[in-house]
Order: C-alpha cells, then structure tokens, then sequence
C-alpha cells in the first residue's frame, strides 16, 4: 500500500489526499501499542506511585502565550521495553551547536531564549503558502509519542515528546505535485545564538527530508517533551523529530519550511561532505567514516547497547527505501 | 636556610608532583559525589583524555622551554609529566575497556581496530607505556644511545594522540588549536631553530650582564 510514494529510489508525483489511509492505518497501530504500554505501565507504576520519572526543573512557558494541556508520557517506556531518559538529563544534554558545541553547556547559555512571539513560514512549491503562529500550531491536536533518538555520536535518549504529525502541517499547504523534498530553516540570530557569530560554519542550519519521509506518520514536529512545552535547549518552540535518523536531521526552532524540487543540501553536508549524507538513517552496518555505529551507549544507562536498522522503527519506514544501496545514500 | 636553597631549586618539582594528582582527584570525588549525571563514561573519558594530552604537551614543552628561557629547572620536570600522561592515558583506557565495554572482548576489538581514532590513540598508548617502562635511569644505562633514539618516539605519540583526538570530534576546532601547539614545539626542536634561538639569548643575556655592570660601574664611585 505504500508503493505510491516512490519506486527504486525516485519520489513518484502523489496527490496529497491520497496519503491519509497509510496514517490512519499506522497511528492506530501505534494507538493499540500505546494502550498495551499504558496497561502495563499502570501495573508497574502503580506498585511505587507516580512520580516515577517525574522531572526535575519546570520551565516557564513564556508569557503571553498559553500552552494548551500538553499530554504527559503514558508509559515508563518505549515499545520496546527501554525505560524513558530523565528529564533532567534530556534538559541537559544537548547537541545546540547555534549555542554552544559543549553538550552540557547548551541548558545555561539558552536560558532566556525568546520563543514568544514565533512564526513558522511554511511556503515553496505549495498551492496555499501559510505562516503559522506558534499558537496556530498549537491548534493541531498534540500528542504524545515516545521516540528513541540516536545521535551520530553513538548515544541514545529514550524522549516523551510532544506534537503533531508534520504531514497535518503539509496537507494545510498542499504540496504542488512537482514537490519532492522538504527543506527546513533554523532562526538565524547570533545575538541570541553566540554560536552562530563564531564559528566558521554557515548558518543558519538546514536540513531536508524526502517528502515522503515528511509525510510519513512517525515524523514529528515537537512542541514539547514530557507533558511540559520544549525548553530552549531541546529546540524551542518547534522541532521536527525523525527518530528513525541521526538525531542531527531532527533540526531545531524551525522557522521556515519550504517545498522545493531539488534535494536540500543540509547543513552537515555543506560542513563535512565526505562525512554526512543526506539520508542519515540509524545503521549499524554503515559505519561514520571515522567511527563505528554498530553500538551505542544509552544515556543513564552502562555499558552499550546494540544499535538496531533504522533506530529499530524498521517494519515503519524500511519500505521507503526498498531497493536503496544504504551505504551509498547513507 | 637550607630549606630556602633546596625551595628555589626544586619547587617546580614539588608544584608538578602535586598538581599532577589534582585532577585525579577531582574526578575521583566528583565520580563519587555522583557529579557526572549525563553521561559520566563519556565525560570522564574526555576529561582523563585530556588531561593526558595536556601532561604530554607541558612535557614535549619543557624542552623549548628551556631554549627559550635558559631555565635548566625546567628540564628536571620533563620526566615526571611524561609519565604522569602515562598515567592519565592509562586511567582513560581503563574507563573505555571497563565502563564503557564492560570488559566484552568481541565488542572492544571491533571498537580498537576497526575505528581510526581509536587505532591511533591506542598505538600512542602502546608508545608511551613503552616509553614509561624504560623511563628508569636503569634503563637508560641498559640501552645507552639507543635510549636516545627510543624516546624520540615522544614526538609520534603526541602526533598520534592530536590526531586521536581530531579524529573523534564533530568540530575540529579544538584539537586543531593542540595541532598548531604541537607543531610549534617541534618547530623549535629543530636544530637550527634551536641553535639560533639559543645564540640570540646568550648574546641577550650577557649584553643585559654588561649593562648591569655598567650600572654598578656609575654606582662605584658614590661608594
């Protein structure tokens, strides 16, 4: 049933409103897991009250703007059984290189960031170009979705975000039928970002999906994790989430979206050609040219674990690749 | 008195014999404070890891030093930092075959030899146990001109270890700042380089001498 999006590698023209049955198919298989999740859950929880994995620090949301009720995490842990990451290490551990390239330095210096008023310019090869209000995207009904991200760095969260489908976004623009990828755009403003005035890349930082990746039911744009609105160091307002790729694809405080014909060339590419692809799909067969991707640490956890194809969303999204040389388009 | 005299000479000895143990310390007391909430394996290796590299760097740099400065005190603490890299070097492979691969034979060959970074870093590992082994004056004397030659190896393990340590970050910036360090430490080992610099500083050195003793020569007569 997915054959529609592409055949041997290449973007087939599709009819947006083709593409819900797949979705409605899959979220409700998500919905079934999530249920079995929260049965089990409430076993287990039950038993030692519910403050397990309660967070440590509650941002503020800024003021003037009201955050719907936010869903908080259903389930102590992903699908397969690992348990979710704390708060405070998700809070405080972050790759935000517009900040700053140290991982435990990025929560301080993005304290303050302003996040109020947001606008997302959603537009390119679209019929019907929007900008959304961060309270127009707050208006899409947010749900929870516990995602594994794996960094290119070889370690792992397990995250209860918060959001919505980015094909409910896509389908408000409908995409013209010669779109066939998605670019997305940081804010630049090195004022608020010392990161971006230093350093000798260029900003602002890009990343693109295949729209049939953007159209896919697991992809995400985050506005919060653990029932709470993101802090500015995971991102804030919005973020989109590809957990089935390296956590860099998952671009952060999005501000403008576009439909376009040609690939994106994002913001690693541009850095390190020979290193980062445009694909960047979880595979432990396909090693960084400089280090192994076959094991990964979870963080708050010892010891390694075994990285699993496609971040372990495989039976989700490997038939988007069908017929892919993997360590070609890596 | 006597203390005085034995102070001036050796308190560069004392200062490196101590500050030495300092960020072991630390570490240990931050690891049992439970300070490292993120991702300890990570931060304690990157932290033994370049403490290493910093002990290496000030050794490799005693040498210039000297020529630059005609210290020769500077020349006693040449040793001691280098084994003391030994030693961080040693904690910090510890913390990956241990915390991080939990000691898992198949996992850590893979991860030692099938990883650049990783075979770099180890090969400067092998050097510089290598180097602290036969760093006793009984082992000097075993190998006569060849301890010379052996210990010129220092010079491969700090390449070695620049490169381990660009090969394993995302941005180059930083080890690139210890590359150029490096780079210019050589430079000024370079016989010509040395010889040059050192001729400069005696001729500084003795025209100082003779404008002092003119400056005594006007005191003389007020005498």
């Amino acid at each position: 049933m997915q054959e529609w999006f592409f055949i041997g590698g290449n973007v087939v023209k599709i009819n947006p409103s083709e593409i819900t049955p797949e979705h409605v198919y899959l979220s409700r298989r998500r919905f079934l897991k999530g249920v079995g999740a929260v049965a089990a859950a409430s076993l287990v929880v039950g038993a030692c009250g519910p403050q397990e994995s309660s967070p440590v620090a509650v941002p503020t949301a800024e003021p003037g703007l009201a955050y719907p009720p936010l869903p908080t995490p259903s389930a102590a842990s992903d699908e397969l059984g690992a348990a979710l990451t704390t708060y405070e290490a998700i809070t405080n551990y972050n790759n935000y290189y517009e900040f700053t390239t140290s991982k435990e330095g990025v929560a301080k210096l993005a304290q303050g960031f302003r996040t109020s008023p947001w606008e997302v310019e959603v537009g390119g090869l679209v019929d019907k170009p929007q900008v959304f209000g961060l309270e127009d995207l707050l208006k899409f009904e947010q749900e929870e979705r516990i995602y594994r991200l794996r960094c290119v760095e070889a370690w792992s969260m397990v995250i209860p975000w918060v959001g919505f489908p980015l094909r409910r976004l896509l389908e408000e623009v409908a995409p013209q039928s010669g779109a066939q990828y998605v670019r997305f755009e940081t804010l630049y403003d090195p004022e608020q970002m010392p990161g971006q005035g230093r350093s000798s890349y260029s900003w602002p930082y890009l990343e693109g999906l295949r729209l049939d990746e953007a159209m896919h039911d697991l992809t995400l744009l985050a506005t919060g994790i653990y029932g709470k609105p993101l802090p500015p160091q995971n991102g804030a307002p919005v973020r989109l989430v590809v957990p089935w790729k390296y956590g860099f694809k998952s671009i952060k405080s999005i501000v403008k979206i576009e439909l376009v014909e040609e690939m994106p060339v994002s913001f690693w590419m541009d850095a390190v050609p020979q290193e980062y692809g445009f694909y960047a799909n979880v595979n432990p067969e396909v090693s960084h040219p400089r280090w192994s991707q076959a094991t990964e640490r979870r963080i708050g956890e010892s010891g390694r674990i075994e990285t699993l194809l496609f971040n372990g969303y495989d039976e989700e999204v490997a038939h988007l690749y069908e017929g892919m040389d993997l360590r070609r388009w890596y | 008195m006597v203390l005085g005299t034995w102070w001036r000479k050796n308190w560069l000895r004392v200062l490196v014999h101590i500050g030495a143990w300092v960020p072991l310390s630390w570490l240990v007391i931050q690891y049992l404070q439970g300070s490292f909430v993120v991702d300890p394996v990570r931060e304690m290796t990157t932290y033994t890891g370049k403490t290493a590299l910093i002990l290496l760097m000030l050794s490799l740099a005693c040498t210039p030093i000297s020529t630059v400065t005609g210290l020769k005190q500077v020349l006693r603490v040449r040793r001691a930092l280098g084994v003391y890299s030994l030693v961080y070097v040693s904690v910090h492979f510890a913390i990956f075959v241990g915390l991080d691969y939990r000691f898992d034979p198949g996992l850590l060959v893979e991860a030692i030899f099938e990883q650049r970074y990783v075979i770099v870093g180890f090969a400067a590992g092998v050097i510089l146990l290598l180097l602290g082994v036969t760093s006793t004056r009984g082992w000097q004397r075993r190998l006569r001109r060849n301890w010379k030659r052996l210990h010129r190896l220092v010079y491969v393990a700090g390449i070695l270890v620049v490169a381990h340590f660009l090969w394993l970050s995302k941005d180059p910036q930083e080890p690139l700042r210890y590359g150029a360090l490096l780079v210019g430490l050589l430079l000024l080992r370079l016989p010509p380089i040395r010889g040059a610099i050192s001729r400069l500083r005696r001729r500084l050195e003795s025209r100082l001498k003779r404008n002092s003793e003119r400056g005594l020569g006007v005191l003389a007569p007020h005498r």
